[in-house]
């Protein structure tokens, strides 16, 4: 079955030629079919690889070779897959919630005019998203992260109309390239040290040949393109003004699978992370920080799906510092129940968007509980998974990087569980203003109504999982960290030891109630005292002002970065321009030489040379003429003086003897 | 015997005569009449030159001289035939076209 992974990315990559090329001519209906169909087939073919992975015999997965894609000299890269336990796990979240998506952007995108174009882009992301998942080596990985890259920028300016939307698309690729440019580095440094990019050679060789300092610097260098795909900080500034784009993007792009690519990058290259500490420091820290600083940002924001935006910020916080203390599974782990929980939020937010009109106001909302039943369902099982409420999937997950961050720092487990708090209160804060209370806006709630079972269908199955995904990962039976030990193996081991005793039970007793004094103090403020909200802002209002603007970082940016780069531009632009510079240099004397050619030389003395010529024959036969008199007799006169004349000459030089 | 040189001489003063004709008259007939005795002058000294010298050279010229007069005079005349059909008259002064 491994054999057949290449078809995992053949699917969408088909679907995309066909939507791309035919796709405006064969009606919306058999769009839809085509990559709906494609992505879903992608992941039967994954979830084959999947069982035949988990019950057969083949412990380290395989890398399946598809063709020689450089070859230059010594130097090959070939097109090859590694199918293990994570890129296949990667896969079936990809393929899976992808497929989920596709199928609600039938109902979301109904009414779009570029409706091909759509799912086209969603297809190509789908298909550079399992390159980059699916990738064997540090080449085809990069290729994978600029192609989502560059679906991201395509479909959050898919309603380029909006200057906002194509400003957002932009934004998030200049803010990412900055990453990549780190990343790229990255790479070609494993290339000039180990003279391969396969991961196989380069871990291998690695513990050999890498000395700390230099895999600090490849690694840090590597994760700065992780911050910058994952928006961590500094560079997560693009990800909130991402929104701009279609809902069913933000949930799949910019929730559940692209930003994690990041994650997804620190796991399969923890070899080279386990060779320098101060980077594991630095991830951790990072994602620590991240973690906290968007969520407090998050508390406060009005629009929902900011408000999902900078919870997805400081979920992959939590991703970092569970990569980052060295406890990958959890990380990939928590990327998993994140990928269900978060593109379900999304995938709500977009389904009452959808009922009220394209509104995104939390303050405007209230009461929809009823109205929409389905979608408040979902809502509220998406929200209590990403809150941690006991035994649904966030809980686990994110209990189980707070407990190895606690063996690693009591500091970073301090900010995780404040975090853990904070999470808890924004989720159900939306909750409690999207669903709850009275309605605010008589006008929306007359005219809200429930989405249509293609877009509804997509939630129930996403709710499931959701609550239920944290069966895979149950504390001491954790199914997912041992279906990925093979990829993990020596390092899972050493923190299994570590994982015992009534600490555990008892920091897991705290995350539970942690979460769930979140949830009644957001049940406080915004239910039982609706006023107290707006009490707190007044009273504490350069707080709040900061938060709210979410600590002048975009002004900070601009301030630093934007402001003098445009003025730098426009420098170059009016002095240095190399086209001005090349008309001051070159253009300006030839164009002095030319008109001195032309109009001295020219037209002063080649052509008073012609003329002259020209008018003193001229003036010459005006004179001449006058011979010709047209009297016989004058020509008669002529011809007898030649003669004379002649004869006189021969006679007298004696020509005649 | 008469010398040559009175032959040459009567030769020179026809061939003044026949120039001063063509240059003064205005009636191209008479003109045409004059280069006809320009020629005949010509004809004098090749034949007398013929004589002293006793060689038969300049007799054959003056063949040569009298068929080329003959057929002078056929275009000459044509030509003036032809100019005094437009012009009624065959003076050469009033024949003056061809000038600046």
């Amino acid at each position: 079955m491994l054999d057949f992974a290449w078809l995992i990315l053949l699917f969408p990559l088909l679907g995309m030629v066909i939507n791309g090329f035919i796709g405006n001519r064969i009606g919306k209906k058999r769009v839809s079919r085509v990559a709906c169909a494609a992505v879903g087939l992608s992941f039967l073919v994954a979830v084959g690889v999947f069982f035949s992975l988990l019950l057969g015999s083949e412990e380290h997965g395989r890398t399946v070779s598809l063709f020689s894609w450089i070859t230059v000299g010594d130097f090959q890269i070939e097109a090859a897959l590694l199918v293990d336990q994570l890129s296949t796990l990667m896969s079936l979240v990809v393929t899976g919630v992808g497929f989920l998506i596709h199928v609600y952007s039938i109902g979301y995108m109904a009414e779009d005019e570029r409706y091909a174009r759509f799912f086209t882009l969603l297809n190509l992301f789908i298909f550079s998203m399992l390159t980059l998942v699916l990738a064997d080596n540090f080449l085809l990985l990069y290729a994978g992260w600029e192609l989502v890259g560059l679906c991201s920028y395509m479909l959050i300016g898919f309603w380029f109309e909006r200057p906002a939307a194509a400003d957002a698309g932009k934004k998030a690729f200049l803010v990412t390239r900055i990453g990549d440019f780190g990343f790229a580095l990255g790479v070609m440094l494993i290339f000039a040290t180990f003279g391969t990019l396969s991961y196989g050679q380069v871990f291998e060789q690695a513990p050999h040949t890498l000395t700390t300092s230099l895999a600090t610097v490849v690694t840090l260098l590597l994760f700065m393109g992780a911050a910058g795909k994952s928006a961590q900080i500094p560079l997560y500034v693009w990800l909130p003004d991402a929104m701009e784009g279609p809902t069913p993007v933000s949930a799949l792009i910019h929730a559940a699978t692209m930003v994690t690519a990041g994650v997804y990058m620190v796991a399969r290259t923890h070899v080279l992370f386990e060779l320098a500490p101060l980077s594991m420091t630095v991830v951790a820290v990072i994602g620590a920080a991240t973690a906290f600083f968007a969520a407090t940002i998050a508390l406060v924001q009005n629009d929902i799906k900011r408000v999902l935006a900078y919870s997805t910020i400081s979920q992959l916080g939590y991703m970092f510092l569970a990569v980052g203390v060295g406890t990958y599974a959890s990380g990939i782990f928590h990327l998993t129940t994140h990928a269900f929980f978060k593109a379900l939020l999304f995938l709500g937010a977009g389904s009452v968007m959808h009922g009220l009109a394209g509104e995104l106001d939390l303050r405007k909302m209230g009461g929809l509980k009823d109205k929409m039943r389905i979608t408040y369902r979902t809502f509220l099982a998406g929200a209590a998974a990403l809150a941690g409420v006991p035994l649904l999937s966030g809980f686990f997950s994110k209990d189980e990087i707070l407990w190895h961050a606690f063996n690693r720092s009591v500091i970073l487990w301090l900010i995780g569980i404040v975090t853990a708090l904070l999470t808890s209160f924004y989720a159900f804060r939306a909750v409690f203003l999207t669903f709850w209370g009275q309605p605010r806006e008589r006008e929306l709630f007359e005219h809200a109504h429930e989405s249509p079972p293609i877009m509804t269908r997509p939630l129930v199955v996403l709710a499931v999982l959701a609550v239920a995904g944290g069966l895979i990962g149950l504390p001491h039976l954790s199914a997912i960290e041992g279906f990925l030990e093979p990829v993990f193996a020596s390092h899972e081991t050493v923190h299994a030891t570590e994982a015992s005793g009534i600490l555990e039970w008892v920091l897991m007793a705290v995350s539970a109630v942690v979460a769930i004094v979140g949830i009644v103090l957001a049940q406080y403020m915004y239910l039982v005292a609706p006023g107290l909200p707006d009490r707190l802002s007044k009273r504490y209002a350069p707080l709040y002002k900061l938060l709210f603007n979410k600590y002048y970082v975009d002004e900070l940016y601009g301030f630093l970065f934007v402001r003098p780069f445009q003025r730098l531009a426009h420098f170059l632009d009016s002095v240095v321009d190399p086209v001005k510079l090349h008309d001051a240099l070159f253009i300006r004397p030839f164009r002095g030489l030319t008109s001195f050619l032309d109009l001295v030389l020219d037209l002063q003395v080649i052509d008073g040379i012609v003329n002259g010529v020209g008018s003193f024959f001229a003036k010459s036969s005006q004179v001449l003429r006058r011979v010709q008199t047209g009297y016989v007799r004058n020509y008669a006169l002529s011809i007898l003086v030649g003669a004379v004349l002649i004869i006189t000459y021969l006679v007298l030089s004696g020509g005649l003897r | 015997m008469i010398p040559s040189s009175y032959y040459l001489a009567l030769s020179a003063i026809i061939f003044v005569i026949a120039v001063v004709g063509v240059l003064v008259r205005r009636n191209a007939i008479v003109i045409l009449m004059c280069i006809e005795m320009m020629m005949g002058a010509a004809g004098l000294a090749f034949v007398t030159f013929s004589r002293y010298l006793n060689s038969l050279d300049g007799q054959v010229v003056v063949f040569l001289v009298m068929a080329v007069a003959a057929a002078e005079v056929a275009v000459g005349l044509g030509i003036i035939v032809s100019i005094f059909r437009h012009k009624e008259t065959t003076d050469v002064d009033e024949i003056n076209l061809l000038k600046w």
